[in-house]
């Protein structure tokens, strides 16, 4: 029962960090029907940026500095690249993203190094007593920033004009422009919470183990998690990755017992096998809009 | 004053569509554009509210002014912003929003005067108060349609462009779209009415503009279009002697004779 609980712990904990990740995803895709391959660069530059700066400031300073300057690097990246893009094939758009993740991560590596940074977390492998369990304290991090950064996203969308304007111009793009909102800068508002987010997940990443220049696949759990969710559903995104972390932690810990026949370390493609198992039962995602088509 | 002044739109660069049309909306009045499917109203809709980026047609020749000032040029959120508010055809209210939603996103523009003219929208269409918080999908045709015209007038314009709101609904709640229109035109609004049908447009309209084939072939007070002879016939559906005949085969012989030089 122990091990049941910290193994579920360990999954809500690497599930939260997915579900900021999936939710940038998921907010890109709303405002531009495209799914942005640059997350994984934007999440190591933003946990680059917090292991630089996180011993002059501190970590939390670091943190909120990282998101606001990977958030105008989100903002940049919209302006320059995707922007002249607009009315293009969507897969022509992703595949730029792929390139621009690409050259983002180029840069970055150069200031990893070949070895794993420390990205300065007070919290380290430590841990505190939870009615007899010892959680560690970056699980618990982990999901209260979930917690914040969704919630204030939720209130943001729900209740202030820009929020409710990004989610109508996701609707019906033309029909927001005569209500006087700018899509493009919807969509440039878009991209820079997207890279807010995944800088803020990539702090957390780091979280007890450090980064290094392969920390960027874990970005891409959070494909899955969209999948999941429902790619045009923001809660779908935050259920689809608690799931992913959840069961890759299930699977890291007791495959090895019941299913050794799986191999060695099957948790780490546990993810797409939900994914599939997802799929084939409901192929818009969990959360995600049936697509209706009206003849 | 709205003016178009000769303006000439090409879709993709090819399609003709818009073919040197010159019309004006003066302050304060109520003006009606008619026409059949395919004349270009829809297209002079878009080049007044700066649509046809999108669309990809672009202005060849001519100009939109407001006030004398050139706005062919700006994006539809400056345009919204000055005043000139679109209600596109077929209402397209956004469908999951609800509708105090709906109609705060039309105030994306106006963020102080929101309260005021939310007030303003439910004294108008009473209908949209008892359904604020439903989902605006489920709405019939005709709450839709107030529903886009409310969320229209949450900009607070000067002017109005109404894109065939009578389309699809019954005759009863035509008649019901047609007084409310005269009603938000007293309250200062000045509109611009792009029918169909005729007989409605021309009801509340103090000035009528025909299009045909992306000219315009009219241009005369509204009595008087309804008093015309062609008008009768070919719009409002009735005979030269009162009879219904098969006008198919006389319009277009008749079109080409009178109109098109």
């Amino acid at each position: 029962m122990r091990d049941v609980l910290l193994t579920a712990i360990r999954g809500i904990g690497f599930g939260s960090i997915y579900a900021m990740l999936a939710v940038g995803f998921v907010v890109i895709y709303k405002s531009s029907r495209v799914i942005s391959f640059a997350q994984p660069a934007l999440m190591l530059a933003g946990a680059v940026l917090v292991s630089y700066l996180a011993g002059p400031i501190g970590f939390y300073g670091a943190v909120l500095v990282a998101a606001l300057a990977i958030a105008a690097l989100g903002l940049g990246v919209e302006r320059a690249t995707i922007r002249p893009m607009i009315g293009r094939p969507v897969f022509v758009i992703a595949i730029i993203t792929l390139g621009l993740d690409i050259a983002i991560r180029v840069v970055v590596n150069a200031f990893i190094g070949s070895d794993v940074r420390n990205v300065g977390d007070p919290w380290g492998l430590s841990a505190v007593d939870v009615f007899g369990l010892p959680v560690q304290e970056r699980y618990i991090a982990m999901v209260l920033v979930l917690v914040v950064t969704v919630g204030a996203l939720f209130a943001f969308f729900q209740y202030s004009r820009y929020g409710l304007a990004m989610r109508a111009a996701s609707l019906d793009q033309e029909t927001a422009m005569v209500q006087g909102v700018s899509v493009g800068a919807m969509m440039a508002l878009s991209w820079a919470i997207a890279g807010g987010l995944a800088a803020v997940a990539g702090a957390f990443v780091g979280a007890g183990g450090g980064i290094e220049q392969n920390t960027w696949i874990i970005a891409l759990k959070a494909l899955p998690a969209i999948i999941i969710g429902g790619l045009d559903s923001v809660g779908g995104a935050v259920i689809g990755g608690l799931l992913v972390g959840l069961v890759e932690s299930f699977f890291a810990t007791y495959q090895g017992e019941y299913l050794p026949w799986l191999g060695q370390n099957f948790s780490l493609v546990s993810p797409y096998v939900l994914l599939l198992v997802v799929l084939l039962v409901r192929p818009y995602g969990i959360f995600g809009t049936r697509e209706v088509e009206r003849v | 004053m709205l003016a178009v002044n000769n303006l000439e739109v090409v879709y993709d660069d090819v399609v003709l569509v818009l073919r040197g049309v010159s019309l004006q909306v003066p302050e304060g009045q109520v003006v009606g554009l008619l026409g059949a499917n395919g004349a270009g109203k829809t297209t002079l809709l878009r080049a007044v509210s700066g649509l046809l980026d999108i669309h990809h047609g672009a202005v060849t020749r001519g100009q939109v002014t407001l006030d004398g000032d050139r706005i062919d040029h700006l994006d539809p959120q400056q345009i919204v912003a000055r005043g000139i508010s679109q209600v596109l055809e077929g209402r397209r209210v956004f469908g999951e929003f609800s509708v105090e939603e709906n109609l705060r996103v039309g105030a994306h523009t106006r963020p102080k005067d929101r309260a005021a003219n939310l007030e303003r929208v439910y004294d108008l269409f009473p209908r949209l108060l008892e359904r604020r918080a439903q989902a605006a999908g489920y709405l019939s045709g005709g709450e839709q349609q107030m529903l886009a015209m409310g969320r229209a007038l949450m900009s607070n314009p000067r002017y109005l462009l109404l894109d065939e709101p009578s389309l699809g609904l019954a005759p009863q709640l035509v008649a019901t779209i047609r007084d409310l229109i005269t009603l938000i035109n007293s309250q200062g609004t000045t509109v611009l009415l792009v029918e169909q049908n005729a007989s409605m447009a021309l009801s509340v309209a103090g000035h009528g503009y025909v299009m045909e084939t992306g000219k315009v072939v009219m241009d005369k007070p509204a009595a008087e279009l309804l008093d015309d002879d062609d008008i009768k016939e070919f719009y409002l559906g009735l005979g030269a002697e009162g009879s219904e005949r098969s006008f198919r085969n006389v319009k277009h012989y008749r079109r080409r004779k009178r109109w098109l030089s």
